[in-house]
Formats: structure tokens, sequence, C-alpha cells
């Protein structure tokens, strides 16, 4: 029998260690799994990478693991926002690393790891600072710019919906990073408004099929 | 008497050229505006990078929604007909050639359509790249809507970029409160001018060098 829920946050964080590599979804406020990244700050874990879209803001999520010094570089496309007071002080401080990659190539190099991919070469970055001590080879005329693919030891998302076999629907634009990084970490771990029986799932809208996802835990919309 | 384009002005000329049925992105600033000043005989596809399609506009007030947010984290409503997907493919619509046009905001572009969009100080903040080189690589067109010069004067338009590359070569229509031009091989041509302005004036605020249509339009200031 295959039941991937558990029953708290903490088992849903277990496990995860120092030094991890960790996605987590979310642009913005929408579709950030807050509840399981505060567990993962409760667990403990240090000296991690965050792969994520922004750099959080305010006191919560991502700007609370920076505050507590749990992070040692942000992977992100965007790590200034409205009150992202905790990623700016410690950067200014030399306190942790940002590598700054385009939306669109942070993304591409999360599907490429889950697709057992070596890589791309991409028009995005090519001509700027970006490309910098990167492969450079033209394509139709173009300059491309080589980028590796970007795996994680976990990822830490949000859905909607979830059955025991970890099959995911997400609401509107909360899906954003999270069924890309589910196929790329070693480790999916999801948090989820609302359990539902097998079969009640309509199939054709399955977004995230369980094979990516290895954990899923209740979490009551806020 | 000179009578520059108020902001609002610039976004109905852009408007002009943006077909009934175009899939189109706009950019955070400006650019947003262009969405406010479509007439209702065309139907516009509205995209965002973080996962819908047909994007509509703001919702009224308490029926904000905190997950369905646009490009610049601003709650958005979707319309009958649009519909979400996940991040990578958001950015295969951008980066494959999907997006029929892209409206962006600039800091410079050069007479080779070069774009400089996202960054001015390397030194004290951190950078931050979101989708702007994505949008600038992928579209079919890409149209940049700015103020002639900068605040304190300076031209925007120049021989080549003096901040950081976006990128390369993918400018092709600039719309200022001054002018429209067109990015030729031969570099910018001045299709439209504001009333009331001479070639030389306009000439003596843009660094480029500049070649004038043979029938330069008249803007018009409303």
């Amino acid at each position: 029998m295959i039941d991937k829920r558990v029953a708290t946050l903490a088992d849903a964080v277990a496990g995860i260690s120092d030094g991890a590599t960790v996605l987590i979804g979310g642009f913005g406020d929408s579709g950030v799994p807050v509840e399981l990244v505060h567990a993962l700050l409760d667990h403990g874990a240090r000296d991690l990478t965050v792969v994520t879209n922004n750099a959080g803001a305010g006191e919560r999520d991502v700007a609370a693991l920076i505050r507590e010094r749990r992070v040692r570089t942000v992977v992100c496309s965007y790590p200034r926002s409205m009150g992202s007071i905790w990623f700016e002080e410690r950067w200014r401080a030399g306190e942790i690393g940002l590598e700054l990659v385009p939306q669109g190539t942070l993304s591409e190099r999360m599907r490429a790891a889950g697709a057992g991919l070596g890589g791309f070469f991409t028009p995005t970055g090519a001509d700027t600072l970006l490309a910098e001590g990167k492969e450079v080879r033209t394509i139709d005329g173009r300059p491309h710019v080589f980028e590796h693919p970007l795996p994680g030891d976990v990822a830490l998302i949000k859905a909607h919906r979830a059955d025991r076999w970890g099959n995911l629907v997400y609401r509107t634009a909360a899906r954003n990073y999270g069924p890309t990084m589910a196929t790329a970490a070693a480790l999916t771990v999801v948090q989820v408004e609302e359990f539902v029986e097998l079969g009640d799932l309509d199939p054709e809208a399955v977004v995230t099929p369980g094979i990516f996802v290895d954990r899923v835990v209740q979490v009551a919309a806020s | 008497m000179i009578s520059p384009l108020s902001d609002v002005a610039v976004a109905r000329r852009v408007a002009r050229d943006i077909p009934d049925g175009s899939y189109v992105n706009l950019g955070i600033g400006m650019p947003i505006l262009v969405g406010d000043v479509v007439g209702p005989d065309k139907e516009i596809v509205y995209h965002s990078e973080n996962g819908i399609l047909g994007m509509g506009p703001a919702p009224a007030p308490g029926e904000e929604d905190r997950e369905l947010i646009n490009a610049g984290k601003q709650p958005v409503t979707l319309l009958p007909g649009g519909c979400y997907f996940h991040h990578t493919d958001a950015f295969v619509m951008m980066r494959g050639g999907h997006i029929d046009i892209s409206v962006l905001g600039a800091f410079q572009v050069s007479e080779t359509g070069d774009l400089a969009n996202w960054i001015t100080d390397l030194a004290t903040m951190p950078p931050a790249v979101g989708g702007a080189m994505d949008l600038a690589v992928g579209a079919k067109r890409v149209l940049v809507m700015t103020t002639h010069t900068t605040r304190d004067g300076r031209p925007k338009l120049l021989p080549r970029c003096t901040y950081p590359l976006t990128a390369g070569r993918v400018v092709d229509r600039v719309y200022t409160d001054l002018a429209v031009l067109d990015v030729g091989p031969d570099g910018l041509v001045v299709q439209e001018m504001a009333p009331g302005l001479t070639r030389a004036e306009l000439q003596s605020v843009t660094a480029a060098r500049l070649t004038f249509a043979d029938d330069v339009g008249e803007l018009d200031p409303h």
C-alpha cells in the first residue's frame, strides 16, 4: 500500500540534513509553503543552499531562515522585493552568497534536473553579465549560454489537494514553481489544504503525478 | 511650444500598435498602463510570467486572492477563457517565441537595439533580474516604452548602453514622450514626433544618431 501522507509538519521535514540544497516554491506571497519552511526552521538544519524565486520578505518563511542564519547561499532570480530586509542585511555584511539566475533559466535548470538532462543552451542572458564564465555557442546565428541542471536534495512546495498516492492539483497562480520543483528533488515534500480519497481527483486534471511526490502534509488554509 | 506626451498618451500610442488577437506581456512599471487604454474593440490575451494567460484587471476591494497576482505581485483576476500553468511553461511561452508582443521599460536602449533595464548600481544593492532577460530575448516583437531622457535630462537612447545589458539586439521599436523610433539596420529611425518639436531638438536630447523616416508623423499628445 502506498500512503505518502504524514501526520505532522515535523514528520514532513524529518531527515533534512545540514548543507542540503532546498528548492522552495512560491512567487512573491503566492504559493509559498510557509508552514513547511517554518517546520524546517524548527527542525534546525543549517548551512542550506536555498533555491527560490525571491529571497523572502518581512520576518516570515525564507526571510526567517535567512534571519536565523540557516542559509549559506540563495539561488534566485529576484532577491530584492518590498521588505526583503534580512536578505539585504546579510548580503551587505557578506554573510550570504547569491547566485542570480534569470527566472526562466532558474525554472528550466530545475526542469533539466528533473528530466535527467545534462543542461541546455539558452539565448537568455547571452551578451550580459550573467553569461560571464559560461560556455557560449552560436546556434542559428544567435549566441546561446550553456546552463547546468539544478537538482535539489529536497523540494518544499504548496498544492491545493492531494490523494494518498501524492497526486496533486494546485490553486490559481500558486502553482508557479511547484510542478517543476517536484520533479527536481530527491525528496519532494508538499503541503496541501485538503486530502481527498484515491480516485476523487479528476485524472484528466492532475497536474503533478504522485510519482514525483514523497511526502504530503495537510495544513489548513490560512 | 513642445508638448511632450504624458505616460498615458505614450501608452495609448503603444496600444494602437497591438493588433486584435495578440498574446501580450506587459512589463512592470510604465508598460502596465497599456492594459488600461487598449480599446474594447480588441481581444488581447495578457500573459503573466508566474503562470497566467487571460489575466484580467485588478479585483474589486475585498475580492483579492493572495495567490492570484501578477509579475509585480499585485492582485489580478482571470478572464473567462484564461488559464493557469506552471513556471517552466510560462517561460516556454516567453523564450520560445509564442508571445506576440512584449512591452518593456528601459534605462537605456542602444542604436542597435541593445536593452538595459535590469540594474544600474552593482555595488550597493543586491542584483535582481526576474524575467526581464527572458522577455527581451523571446517575444516576436519587443517594444520599449520609456521617457526620452532620465529625470535629470540625460539621454537614454545611446550609441551603446553604459549600464549592464538585459539582452543584445532585441528591441524593435521605442516609444517615448517625444518620439516613436524604429531600430533599423542603420540605427534609430524616427517615425513620429511630439507636436512642436524640431528634428534638431530631438537629436539634442538623443545621444544616438537619428535618421528620419520620409514622412514623419505627429504624435497625439492626448
